[in-house]
């Protein structure tokens, strides 16, 4: 026994002259202080990283049986549901999981607004964030159009076609990226590569990046204050407590019961009555023939709203260029929550019912955003649309008077329960 | 073998120029990247023109060809429907002469044709790129008023009359594209090519 442990303590020692094994597992993980009062809210990081593997590593699955070619993709696709060993359960775990990512994300992202994450001085590990989620929502936009269905055809149709809205460059930016006159054969190939090689790659880096950022200013927790500030004899935060072992153990029983989800609706609803798989992508691609009612998958609704609200013309732009617009900058705002917000204090804990109440008519207003954009339009879908469109951009809009004039609480110098 | 002084005048000035060309080298490496993205040759050679036969079409139906990729619609209005297209002249439309809107001169008219009872369009709305549905019934559920039969966009709820012209407070911005054609006979016609040149 202990001539083993002799010999794995001497491998170890070989390898830290050459690599910089021991540091790099104290920096992240060993040694790496968190503080002590993370609750719930933080399970969704690593939620989100388990996802990342679960969608690379079913993805490297599918793509061994799947045909990026418009003559064949479709009918690949349901040859690994019917006739691959094991095929459906690959294929539903990716489409899970890209709905489960969404979901992780966007909590993951609630989190950091509510205990003011992105705040000094975790500017940066937001903006990376911010990255991720673009790259994230390219990877999904890219990867449904590669089941090659009715609704994989018009989803791409609508969204290249939002960059002909451009004026001057729109008509030959759109040709750029299909690589055609209409969504064909030469776009589902490009998205095929960008998907599979390009995006992953730049979400992994992204991810990495991320990381580092975080652990060179340290975890912001739900109280919000800075654990570093008050430092033990041993030169650690009395607040912080070694990410492993305590939280490596509490992100695992966290991923038990994250699996356990994810495994119930893989197994029982893998198309979440049509809203994690649309009726419509289970029909073959048509160029001639839109379905009667189209709608982007539920995570790109709230934007698709915002979309369709604006229908009128005003100050020189008419109303399709506005509704891109404003689609881009309803992604774009949250890139500037860290400069927007000028509340002296970051956790929602210590701020006053003013701001507690405009989050509260954000979230809501994300939400019915989210629910009419699967919706086909009418007109009073769309006044709704429309008014629920306006209070998100005045959220951010108002976001420095609001944070200003909120009655925020005293911050404790050190985290409470 | 040197002073102990370093030149930073020349270090800053080495450090600069290749700076540039390197810059300029990267940009001119990425250029056949970013061409390689533009359609290839196949995909400009499926262009061609196509023909549609007219004959077996019924007064207020529509028949589907495919012209680039693109549905082309070819609709036989009824003398009823041609009468409601000048009911609509007033504001409910954005773009009733047509102004802003794409046509050859030939259907640059209040029918949008070249012959007032046959209606060709591409069939693509002029919002983001959906295929409207052809609703030619008077009484049809959940769209703008005074509605005269027309298309309705799925989509974001854009709507044309029979003409393709676009209704005013919709998405859309302009009428509805009419492609180039011309009539080979009374029965057929050519979608691609006019009088003139091919387009």
């Amino acid at each position: 026994m202990n001539a083993i442990a002799r010999q794995l303590s001497g491998l170890r020692d070989w390898v830290d002259e050459r690599f910089p094994l021991t540091t790099l597992w104290n920096d992240h993980l060993g040694q790496y202080y968190a503080p002590k009062n993370f609750n719930f809210w933080y399970y969704f990081g690593f939620f989100a990283l388990v996802t990342l593997v679960i969608q690379i590593l079913t993805g490297i699955w599918l793509v061994m049986n799947y045909k990026p070619d418009g003559a064949t993709a479709f009918a690949s696709v349901e040859y690994i549901m019917r006739d691959v060993e094991w095929g459906w359960l690959i294929r539903y775990m990716h489409s899970t999981g890209a709905s489960a990512f969404f979901i992780v994300i966007y909590l993951h992202m609630f989190r950091g607004i509510m205990y003011g994450s992105y705040k000094q001085p975790r500017e940066l590990i937001w903006i990376l964030g911010m990255l991720l989620y673009l790259a994230l929502m390219a990877e999904a936009f890219m990867g449904y159009l590669l089941p090659w269905g009715q609704m994989s055809f018009w989803g791409a149709q609508v969204i290249i076609s939002l960059f002909g809205a451009i004026p001057m460059i729109g008509e030959t930016l759109t040709e750029w990226i299909r690589g055609d006159y209409v969504v064909s054969d030469i776009t589902l190939n490009r998205f095929f590569s960008l998907h599979v090689i390009a995006l992953p790659f730049a979400i992994a880096g992204l991810v990495l990046l991320h990381i580092i950022a975080l652990h060179e200013v340290g975890s912001n927790n739900p109280d919000g204050v800075e654990i570093k500030k008050v430092k033990g004899e041993d030169g650690h935060p009395v607040d912080g407590i070694p990410f492993h072992p305590y939280y490596s153990v509490k992100d695992f029983a966290g991923i038990i019961v994250f699996l356990m989800l994810f495994s119930a609706v893989v197994f029982f609803a893998p198309e979440m009555g049509g809203y994690f798989l649309e009726a419509n992508n289970f029909i073959p691609a048509n160029p001639m023939q839109t379905p009667l009612h189209i709608a982007p998958v539920w995570y790109f609704t709230p934007y698709y709203s915002i979309l369709r609200a604006n229908t009128v013309n005003f100050f020189f732009i008419d109303a399709k260029l506005w509704g891109v617009i404003f689609m881009g900058l309803g992604v774009m705002a949250f890139f500037f929550l860290p400069w927007l917000d000028r509340s002296p204090v970051k956790s929602i804990r210590y701020r006053g019912g003013l701001y507690k109440t405009v989050l509260g008519i954000f979230v809501v207003c994300f939400l019915i955003l989210g629910y009419l954009g699967l919706l086909p339009p009418t007109e009073n879908r769309t006044l709704a649309a429309q008014i629920c469109t306006v209070i998100y951009f005045l959220f951010f809009l108002l976001m420095p008077i609001y944070t200003k004039l909120d009655k925020t609480k005293p911050v404790p110098d050190r985290v409470t329960k | 073998m040197s002073d102990d002084a370093v030149d930073t005048r020349r270090r800053r000035f080495l450090t600069g120029t290749t700076v540039v060309i390197g810059g300029i080298g990267a940009a001119l490496a990425a250029v056949p990247f970013v061409s390689s993205f533009q359609p290839s040759a196949k995909a400009k050679a499926i262009g061609a023109p196509v023909e549609v036969d007219i004959s077996k079409l019924e007064p207020g139906q529509r028949i589907i060809q495919k012209w680039r990729g693109k549905p082309v619609w070819v609709v036989r209005r009824t003398p009823e429907m041609i009468d409601d297209l000048k009911a609509l002249d007033g504001g409910s439309l954005r773009d009733p002469e047509s102004v802003e809107s794409l046509q050859p001169e030939y259907a640059r008219n209040a029918w949008r044709s070249d012959k007032p009872e046959f209606l060709v369009l591409v069939g693509v709305c002029t919002h983001l790129g959906c295929s409207p549905s052809f609703v030619p019934e008077l009484n049809a559920a959940g769209v703008k008023q005074p509605w005269k039969g027309g298309f309705f966009c799925p989509c974001h709820g854009s709507q044309f009359d029979l003409a393709g012209r676009v209704y005013a407070g919709v998405p859309a911005p302009t009428n509805m594209d009419v492609p180039p054609y011309r009539y080979v006979s009374d029965t057929r016609i050519v979608v691609g090519e006019d009088k003139g040149d091919a387009a």
